[in-house]
């Protein structure tokens, strides 16, 4: 359009870079602190520029954790998070595309109930029924496992509705072509429907990784061992309340490490991201 | 005075040119159609006109006064869309209201003027709706009435009965040429179906490829197209067209026939004549026998499709609709020299 | 729902189990021990349970404390949803300006979403540490005695800076596809019309994009509500003096502490309530929002 206002986008780029700098600056600032001594940060003459010792940090943090309060190091940590974040996306993509696939393609007794029951786990997020489910895990024997990490957070439906949805726009010709060239149910799930969902599974596989390695309450709870602290939980158990006793520097060594892996994924399968948000609030 | 020129006119876009340069003068109250082929640039020159784009090269003025760098609002136009661009959120009063209450007028003012443009168009009962309870004919007109409003010096249509089924776009084809002759208002309409183009216009420009081919009357284009691009898309069924040979008064085909024409062209040519212009051969002199392969019967009139014996030039002619041809006869056509169309071969352009 | 499919007889069964069996042990279980629990007292030795009816409710709404829970959420949620959605509606409408660059900005504005709450927390907190964060020192430098550890109210402002920023580019992810959504024409007829930009955005854009923004304001308070737990705790501990204990995190506190079942059950089932009123509008509104 034939615009004479030179100075929108002027302002454009200026707003823009000042919500960059606000959005990026905690984390700048994060790694600036990483990469210094703690007599710096302590001092309070970290200033804003890197400091002299880039990998110092990051070497205590992975093998050794914060020395004042006793931690786990951040490889430990990192692994903990890495198994049970892959443990629920996985888990959480593997029985919703079955379940999607049983209700959308066959009719059978129950099957409006089963989605529904299936359905109403959207509304309720874990936080709100903490206790008992913990009661639950620990009647089963599974605190401190990665089984009770990651199960009890497999339980909700959006990818389920996801795939549903996407299963519904799948031709019905599809399924009638393929009984026609003899296949059964399975044969059609593999050859045809998984197929057709990988954008879609590697879409949500984004998101739920996020949401696995970004857990907090949950481990918080269900792992009293330290050698089974996620790195999210871990970064808090080095926090003391009385500041003087925080290793800093390797609290926000930590933090960079926390922050890795999610943020690598968001930034290189963007378009994957932006999608898997989109779809799942739908 | 709202006429409207274009000196020039040229878009790119980064280092595409669309537009190669397009000299037009449009008088006060003319009804202009630019019609051609989808990406021939036809909707960018009206966009350019109503300040959707930018003008890469070249000058627009509107009633004497230069618009090529003023925003869409200073320009005392009004645009019909394709889709409409109806404010879904605002009732069908407020979508022609709209712009007037920019404008700040009277309140007074603005309900006379949306009031009048509805009863012309058929709306009255409609205003309070909103656009998606609307028939697609009737937001056609919603969108009609919004521009109407305006009062506007130029009336820019883009392609506004391509979302109609068939039937609805020949009624609405005569409600819009009936509306701007009633209301004078020069205005440029950009469509790719050249029936549309034909009916409505005043003066059509064929563009192809970012160029205009031919301006000029309905009647112009029909019977001296200036290009073998012009003579294949005005006209339906399309012209025939066949190599051949001139040679001053005579001009052969191939498979040796002779046909007599007026032109005093030589060399290599492409020949065009139209399907309604071949009509029953009465001797033998200058008979073009086709073998018939296949018929179309329209009712009124039928479409006979076959090829031509003796070389298989593939033609098509325009026969009354009671007529007895059959496939696999041979039928003995011929064609008055004036209708006979010839294109330099290589150019494509009239001789 | 589909009208072609298999015919398989135990098939669906078993493709079902799963996620079944897993929403049942924990999910329903769960969930209906609680709701179960809410309406039992145990005495402190915790031997005998007696079934009480709506006791513990009313305990709650008469503990101050609760109340006090509830009026921080409120105001959390209410500063935060009010900042992210507002910061984030702006930086879309620039990005959606179609300016060069736009989509490096896009990039370079989103990937906060991957951040844990809980680091965010412990990232802003770092920056205010009344001793030695940087923000801190140059409030104490203005002359403002900053100190969350001590005053409610700057504890507040900590955790509302800390989930704002992190909730801006999951808004402005949405705004932007939103205004994208948009029909360009309609922007152009408007402009056609008379409209400047700033008009434009107000009687054009604004309305069309209000079923987004309606939808976010109700994931937001949805986040507030339950996803800043990480933040609270990491950075406040639910202190100065409960100053931002919000209920879940309240809810957290008193199973902690054992004791009175029967009132965290209670907690949790009014929260449950709350979260289900809320997805039921979004849904609700969400039906009617197509225009076009």
């Amino acid at each position: 359009m034939v615009e004479r206002r030179p100075m929108s986008n002027l302002l454009a780029h200026a707003i823009l870079w000042a919500g960059i700098a606000i959005v990026v600056f905690p984390v700048y600032f994060t790694i600036i602190a990483s990469t210094h001594t703690p007599q710096d940060i302590f001092n309070g003459t970290m200033g804003f520029l890197p400091g002299g010792v880039p990998t110092d940090n990051y070497v205590a943090a992975l093998f050794a954790g914060a020395k004042q309060v006793k931690t786990t190091p951040a490889t430990v940590m990192m692994l903990n998070s890495l198994i049970m974040a892959l443990m629920i996306a996985v888990g959480k993509i593997a029985i919703s595309i079955v379940s999607a696939y049983a209700v959308v393609y066959f009719r059978f007794w129950g099957r409006m109930a089963a989605f529904w029951t299936i359905f109403v786990t959207l509304m309720l997020p874990v936080e709100v029924r903490i206790y008992p489910t913990y009661k639950v895990v620990a009647d089963l024997g599974l605190l401190d496992s990665y089984l009770g990490l990651s199960v009890p957070l497999i339980a909700s439906a959006t990818a389920t509705l996801l795939f549903r949805q996407f299963f519904m726009t799948i031709p019905d010709e599809l399924v009638e072509a393929s009984k026609m060239d003899g296949a059964g149910p399975m044969r059609f799930f593999w050859d045809t429907v998984v197929p057709l969902s990988r954008t879609n599974m590697a879409a949500l596989f984004v998101i739920l990784f996020i949401y696995g390695w970004n857990q907090y309450l949950w481990p918080l709870l269900i792992t009293t061992d330290a050698g089974m602290d996620t790195i999210i939980v871990g970064i808090r158990r080095q926090i003391v309340t009385s500041d003087a006793n925080t290793d800093w520097h390797i609290v926000m060594a930590t933090a960079v490490l926390a922050m890795l892996p999610p943020v690598a994924v968001v930034v290189l399968m963007q378009r994957l991201f932006v999608k898997g948000l989109v779809e799942t609030e739908k | 005075m709202a006429d409207v020129t274009l000196k020039a006119v040229k878009k790119s876009f980064g280092a595409t040119a669309v537009i190669h340069g397009i000299d037009l003068h449009i008088a006060d109250g003319e009804f202009l159609v630019l019609v051609g082929p989808s990406g021939c640039g036809k909707s960018t020159l009206l966009r350019m006109v109503a300040g959707l784009e930018e003008v890469t090269e070249g000058e627009i003025a509107i009633a004497g006064r230069t618009v090529t760098g003023l925003e869409p609002k200073d320009r005392d136009i009004a645009m019909v869309f394709q889709n409409y661009a109806l404010y879904p959120h605002m009732s069908v009063y407020d979508n022609m209201a709209y712009g007037l209450r920019i404008r700040g007028l009277a309140k007074g003012e603005i309900e006379g003027r949306v009031k009048k443009a509805a009863a012309a168009l058929q709306l009255s009962h409609l205003l309070d709706r909103k656009p998606r309870q609307l028939s697609g004919g009737q937001r056609q007109r919603v969108a009609m009435g919004r521009a109407i409003v305006r009062n506007p010096a130029v009336f820019l249509f883009d392609e506004p009965l391509s979302n109609l089924d068939a039937k609805l776009r020949v009624q609405m084809r005569i409600e819009i040429k009936r509306l701007q002759r009633g209301l004078g208002v020069t205005s440029i309409y950009v469509t790719h179906d050249q029936v549309e183009a034909m009916t409505l216009a005043d003066r059509l420009v064929v563009m192809n490829a970012g160029r205009a081919e031919q301006i000029g009357t309905p009647m112009e284009l029909y019977t001296r197209p200036a290009t073998l691009f012009v003579a294949g898309f005005i006209g339906s069924p399309a012209m025939n067209m066949i190599p051949g040979k001139a040679a001053g008064a005579t001009l052969e085909l191939p498979g040796g026939r002779k046909l007599k024409v007026d032109h005093a062209a030589q060399g290599e040519v492409t020949v065009g004549i139209r399907p309604e212009h071949l009509t029953a051969a009465r001797g033998a002199d200058g008979m073009l026998p086709l073998r018939v392969e296949l018929i179309e019967p329209l009712g009124a009139e039928t479409l006979v499709h076959g090829r031509l014996e003796g070389d298989g030039a593939e033609m098509t002619a325009r026969v009354q609709g009671d007529s007895p041809v059959q496939p696999g006869a041979v039928l003995g056509l011929t064609v008055e020299p004036r209708h006979v169309h010839l294109f330099d071969r290589a150019s494509g352009a009239r001789l | 729902m589909r009208k072609v499919g298999f015919n398989n007889r135990w098939l669906p069964y078993l493709l079902i189990a799963p996620q079944i069996a897993i929403t049942l042990v924990f999910f329903y279980w769960p969930a209906s021990q609680a709701v179960w629990q809410s309406f039992l007292i145990q005495d402190a030795f915790g031997t005998t349970t007696e079934f009480v009816w709506f006791e513990n409710y009313q305990g709650l709404f008469k503990d101050g404390a609760y109340f006090n829970a509830l009026g921080v959420t409120i105001v959390f949620s209410t500063a935060v949803a009010a900042l992210s959605l507002g910061v984030a509606l702006l930086l879309a409408v620039q990005a959606d300006k179609r300016i060069r660059g736009a989509g490096p900005y896009k990039t370079l504005l989103m990937w906060p979403y991957a951040v844990a709450p809980a680091v965010a927390g412990v990232l802003w907190l770092f920056m205010f540490q009344p001793s030695l964060g940087v923000l801190a020192q140059q409030l104490r430098n203005m002359g403002v005695d900053w100190n969350p550890l001590l005053n409610g109210t700057h504890a507040m402002i900590l955790v509302v800076i800390a989930a704002t920023w992190k909730q801006i580019s999951y808004n402005f992810l949405f705004f932007l596809a939103g205004l994208q959504s948009i029909p360009k024409s309609l922007i152009e007829a408007a402009a056609i019309d008379g409209a400047g930009p700033m008009r434009r955005f107000w009687t054009v854009v604004f309305p069309l994009l209000s079923p987004t923004a309606f939808f976010l304001l109700v994931v937001n308070v949805v986040y507030v509500f339950f996803d800043t737990f990480g933040i609270i705790d990491a950075v406040t501990h639910g202190g100065p003096a409960r100053a931002t204990e919000t209920l879940v995190f309240k809810v957290f506190q008193d199973g902690r502490l054992g004791g009175d079942l029967g009132g965290s059950a209670a907690q949790s089932v009014i929260l449950m309530v709350i979260v289900i009123a809320l997805t039921a509008v979004q849904f609700k509104y969400i039906e009617r929002k197509v225009h076009y």
